[in-house]
């Protein structure tokens, strides 16, 4: 099935008190509950599930490839994706290993984002040093990128030990890389990097103002076209949003507020209305939040893939399911309608591992022709 | 010509507003130029700021006012002392403004206090603060004690009116002497060329500089 755009759910995966109870789940319970979560991602006809990658409480998932093979083993459908893949402390070597081999036993249902973190302790802890976070960013890709892609390597950089005539394993599956994503909020040069490669940028606009995000894309869609991998239209684009619905939006509003209000990372700020009048952060009806998400289309074009986070701030895994449902019953099903309407032709669809596939093999078959 | 007055003062009226008032008519009388003046007042914006501190980002509001400051081609700047330094309100909204928006900025502190004790926090807490942002702070701090409003100068020091002529004259002299596009006038980090991004309102250094900046040395 070709899926124009794809629709998902990236969790944080934050252990947080439910305020409304006062209880807080353990972190066995907040592990099985984001898996509950992913899977009635497909259930509800969502295409991807991401998880975020931290390695500090109050967060549980420092493993997200233990997490998504476990995942991919009790999907058929869903794209299995991080929100994000520290490229900074992680070692490039095992990112390239652990990827590959969730690859293959996903039947190439797997691609990933990658980011920089934002925590200076986390750095050291790996090694590392946040002052270098933008070139250790730019370095460890540059050899992830090359290890995917060449069977043996020789390489030698500033951060890590160098490697001789090294092969890393498995090699990707169908010789076709995961698609990878780079994730960012501030850095015009993430934007940059992702323009290089021809990769997608995902904005993870969701606390912050729309107009900052309109630069930024705006910014790597017309680098992705000066480095030759289309048009800036062609860029693949992906966008956060944050959502709370109930059929009727004066009880969104009402359950939401006591979340919203002692929201690690916006709580006891500015009110609700002021936050949702700022942000992407859409608290009320279904179609309210449709009318929202088609906004998105205006300021930022048409693009590729759009995830939402709905697991946060100690909402409890009920209500997070019910969420779901209404998502893929009310909202996604309008949302691909809509988004299909008037796209043009020369914008491409979400990448999978299957349209890669095919461009991977078009390519090769011309070369030939080439050649011959 | 652009000036810009923050003020830190919370009550209405108050004496840091007055002296802010004094002074801003003490410099515009001297340029030459037609002034543009706007006021900002922190007490209106003392929400926004901590919505600031805990959002990340600026609402509509306090954008506009840094915008203000930023833009502005000299800067008054006065707070009330308290425990010995400036207010929280006053250091609050100059954190929440990017470090290079000050640089090469001509700016006059001025502070107002209860007692005289404290009018050394001129020269050991917004001296410093702005010689972080790399403002050039004129050399004349005006501090104005409860008592200086009512009385003159004495044997060692001048009156306050004295003293708020001669910062002003000060200031003054910086903006007189600015010219368009000149080093001050421009931000650090920018340059005349045209760079990638510039279309986007984003400045970058090139991918490839960036990978070769990396290159082990041979």
């Amino acid at each position: 099935m070709v899926t124009k755009v794809q629709f998902g759910i990236f969790s944080v995966g934050d252990v947080t008190t439910d305020p409304t109870t006062g209880r807080t789940p353990t972190e066995h319970e907040r592990i099985k509950a984001m898996v509950a979560i992913a899977l009635k991602a497909e259930e509800v006809g969502l295409d991807v599930f991401a998880t975020g990658e931290h390695h500090n409480p109050p967060f549980v998932p420092s493993s997200p490839t233990t997490m998504l093979g476990y995942i991919a083993a009790r999907t058929e459908r869903l794209v299995l994706s991080t929100a994000t893949t520290l490229i900074t402390t992680s070692d490039p070597v095992k990112i390239a290993e652990d990827f590959a081999m969730l690859q293959h036993l996903a039947d190439g249902r797997v691609d990933l984002m990658l980011g920089r973190g934002n925590t200076g302790p986390v750095y050291p802890w790996f090694g590392q040093d946040i002052r270098q976070g933008i070139p250790l960013a730019i370095e460890n890709y540059a050899l992830l990128h090359r290890l995917w892609r060449e069977d043996v390597v020789d390489w030698e950089g500033r951060f890590r030990t160098p490697l001789q005539g090294f092969t890393s394993t498995p090699r990707p599956l169908d010789g076709v890389p995961p698609f990878v994503w780079h994730g960012s909020i501030r850095s015009p040069e993430i934007a940059e990097q992702a323009a290089y490669y021809g990769d997608g940028f995902f904005a993870n606009n969701i606390f912050w103002p729309k107009e900052h995000f309109m630069r930024l894309i705006s910014l790597y869609r017309q680098r992705y076209a000066h480095y030759g991998h289309g048009t800036p239209e062609q860029a693949i684009v992906g966008l956060g949003g944050q959502v709370f619905m109930r059929k009727n939006s004066q009880d969104a509003v009402r359950e939401f507020r006591p979340y919203f209000d002692n929201a690690p990372v916006y709580g006891h700020g500015p009110s609700l209305e002021e936050f949702t009048e700022q942000t992407p952060l859409t608290v009320g009806s279904p179609q309210q939040v449709i009318d929202r998400t088609l906004e998105f289309r205006e300021y930022f074009g048409d693009y590729q893939r759009q995830l939402f986070l709905m697991d946060h701030a100690g909402l409890p895994l009920k209500t997070v399911l019910e969420q779901l449902d209404l998502l893929g019953e009310e909202v996604v099903p309008v949302l691909r309608k809509e988004f299909a309407k008037d796209r043009p032709a020369e914008v491409p669809d979400a990448p999978t591992h299957a349209t890669r596939l095919a461009t991977a093999t078009a390519t090769a078959t011309e070369n030939e022709n080439a050649n011959a | 010509m652009k000036l810009v007055v923050v003020t830190a003062g919370l009550t209405q009226p108050s004496a840091t507003r007055l002296l802010a008032d004094r002074l801003t008519e003490a410099v515009t009388r001297r340029v030459a130029e037609e002034a543009d003046v706007h006021v900002v007042e922190l007490r209106e914006l003392a929400v926004d700021i901590a919505h600031h501190f805990v959002t990340g980002f600026p609402n509509a509001r306090l954008r506009a006012a840094i915008e203000e400051v930023t833009a502005a081609d000299g800067l008054i700047a006065v707070t009330p002392i308290f425990s010995g330094s400036y207010s929280g309100l006053f250091k609050s909204f100059f954190d929440v403004i990017d470090n290079t928006a000050l640089a090469g900025k001509p700016v006059l502190v001025a502070a107002t206090g209860g007692t005289p004790r404290h009018s050394l926090a001129l020269e050991h807490a917004l001296r410093p603060l702005f010689a972080y942002l790399r403002a050039v702070v004129v050399p004349t701090a005006v501090y104005a004690a409860a008592e200086d409003w009512g009385g003159g100068g004495d044997a060692f020091t001048d009156g306050l009116g004295e003293r708020i002529a001669r910062a002003a004259e000060e200031l003054a002299a910086l903006l007189r002497d600015r010219k368009p596009g000149n080093e001050a006038d421009r931000r650090p980090g920018e340059e005349t060329d045209r760079r990638p991004g510039d279309e986007a309102g984003e400045r970058l250094v090139p991918f490839e500089e960036q990978l070769a900046a990396l290159r082990p040395a041979r």
